[in-house]
């Protein structure tokens, strides 16, 4: 346990003297600020708007903003989570950093597990604190707040987390540029089958449904994604409710208890995966 | 007790690739072993299986009786390897602070200034590891290798980095780390300092122990050769009970004898033979 803590606060340390957390601060200040501009002149052009009949065009403005700041903080956790771990097998093993700790007699899956939970540690504070953010903002400008608070944001890290998993899972067999670029093909193909589900409701294909909910199921961030949509808007009904089931970058979909106990396990998954070929791996 | 490293009938193959062939080697307490031999012979894969980075296809390698790479076998031993980086934000201080805690060395504070004196770098401790130079880097490598006062010391060519005062620092070092009881296996391409430090040495060659044995065991004889006032005359196939005869017959006729020496095979004469020629 002393190792693990160790290594964790090892990944910790390093983040913050290599300037990691500034630039992430600097570029989520930015982010907020658009954002926060974004909303205000939304809501303010909301305002002399006369929405079709049956659209509550508030409600709409609010949940869809929001939508849209949701898949930013999913986005910048991702490249966060991504950047914290692509490396962390092979990519430091050929910068000869691994080999010093790897002799020491700690486990490899502490040291795993250690990398993981370092990872976790920034992730899941930065999505909370940027998903609070952008709700504050967005309801002290629009008055809108989301049907449910909490739960939401802790898919957004559920999913950060997965995508952290499955960094560290590449970083066993690949080095850290192709790690990367494979990792953010993974973001990029959970998001286009989230895409691919909201064409599919609106020309009611349920071959193309079913197809994008095996690919957000198959790679569960996505999933997770999408049940926390639904849930900013699950007391919304009517044509409102319709139209913001489409929601931006992929449908809202109910994911339920099911998709969070399949979340758990399948970073168990990946976990045991990664750590089994590690335990292999010639360094 | 068992020996600080103990390998026996030790096979690596990477695919078609035979690093190992079947390497017999031991370590005993106290004893400073030399690893020698051209690029690509076996010298860091057996360094790595021993200290578990590595997993060999069959053979068996053990640690102070632990089997290499288990827990218990890295707990014994400091691993120092032929190409290695360390956190550049990191300073020396903290980098050894990091291998107390992974290592459950309970040396604190006074172990890790020990350590930063035994290798020449005490004014360096807040120094971090991107402002040293290379041969700093490396002896800072040696000094997280000896956290834990490890019983097997694996250092992989820890000198290649050092200017000769540098290495001589290390030649010193190993001489008193011989004297606390630490086992070494030490790879280095420097001959002249494997014969200085080494009780013993080992040159492998495609894998497989080509010659073993003491630096004087290893050393053959080359013949006497002899100093007159016409010069130096050699006798390639005297010994050293030729040498009285020799210089009363030199003396007989009537030549001044300044000195007689016994010539023997340098270590490097040796590995030359061993490896197959001066073009390996």
């Amino acid at each position: 346990m002393t190792a693990i803590w160790t290594i964790a606060e090892y990944g910790l340390r390093e983040a913050l003297r290599r300037k990691v957390f500034v630039v992430v601060c600097f570029l989520t200040i930015a982010f907020l600020g658009l954002y926060w501009l974004g909303a205000r002149y939304a809501f303010h052009h909301v305002a002399g708007v006369v929405p079709p009949e049956g659209v509550d065009a508030r409600t709409f403005a609010g949940a869809f903003l929001f939508g849209m700041a949701m898949f930013g903080t999913l986005f910048l956790g991702v490249v966060l989570a991504i950047f914290l771990t692509l490396g962390t097998v092979r990519g430091d093993a050929e910068r000869a950093l691994l080999q010093p700790l790897v002799v020491r007699p700690i486990g490899r899956s502490a040291l795993l597990v250690a990398r993981f939970l370092g990872a976790a540690a920034v992730c899941v504070p930065y999505v909370l604190i940027l998903y609070f953010a952008a709700m504050l903002l967005t309801g002290l400008e629009g008055s809108w707040w989301p049907d449910r608070i909490v739960t939401p944001g802790l898919e957004l890290a559920g999913g950060v987390l997965i995508v952290a998993a499955l960094s560290l899972l590449g970083s066993v067999f690949l080095s850290s540029i192709a790690n990367g670029i494979a990792i953010f093909m993974l973001f990029g193909s959970g998001l286009v089958a989230g895409l691919l589900g909201n064409i599919g409701h609106v020309l009611n294909s349920p071959g193309l449904t079913h197809a994008a909910k095996i690919a957000a199921w198959a790679i569960p961030f996505e999933a997770l994604y999408q049940d926390a949509l639904r849930a900013i808007t699950e007391k919304t009904s009517g044509l409102t409710g319709f139209l913001l089931r489409l929601g931006p970058f992929g449908g809202a979909e109910q994911g339920g208890a099911a998709l969070r106990l399949w979340a758990v396990a399948y970073i168990v998954l990946v976990g045991a995966i990664a750590v089994a070929g590690f335990a292999r791996r010639d360094l | 007790m068992s020996a600080a490293l103990a390998v026996s009938g030790l096979v690596k193959r990477y695919g078609a690739v035979e690093a190992l062939g079947g390497v017999d080697l031991e370590v005993g307490d106290s004893e400073l072993v030399g690893l020698l031999g051209p690029n690509g012979a076996g010298k860091s894969t057996l360094v790595k299986i021993a200290c578990g980075l590595v997993r060999a296809t069959t053979g068996h390698a053990e640690v102070c009786g632990a089997r290499a790479g288990s827990r218990e076998a890295r707990a014994a031993l400091g691993y120092l390897a032929e190409l290695f980086r360390f956190p550049g934000w990191m300073t020396a201080d903290e980098l050894l602070e990091l291998h107390q805690r992974l290592a459950g060395s309970r040396g604190g504070e006074r172990e890790r200034g020990e350590l930063l004196e035994l290798v020449g770098l005490r004014e360096a401790r807040r120094r971090p590891v991107e402002a040293m130079s290379k041969g700093m880097q490396q002896r800072l490598g040696i000094a997280q290798a000896l956290v834990g006062s490890p019983r097997l010391l694996l250092l992989d060519e820890p000198t290649s980095a050092l200017d000769p005062v540098g290495r001589r620092t290390v030649r010193k070092l190993l001489e008193e780390l011989q004297r606390r009881g630490v086992s070494v296996l030490l790879n280095s391409h420097l001959l002249s300092e494997i014969e200085l430090v080494c009780d013993r040495v080992v040159i492998l060659l495609g894998g497989r122990v080509v010659s073993a044995g003491t630096p004087a065991e290893l050393a053959r004889p080359r013949g006497v050769e002899i100093e007159t006032d016409a010069g130096k005359r050699m006798y390639p196939e005297a010994g050293r009970e030729d040498i009285p005869r020799l210089i009363a017959e030199l003396v007989r006729d009537g030549k001044n004898v300044y000195g007689a020496r016994l010539l023997t095979s340098t270590l490097e004469d040796v590995y030359v033979e061993a490896v197959g020629g001066e073009g390996s």
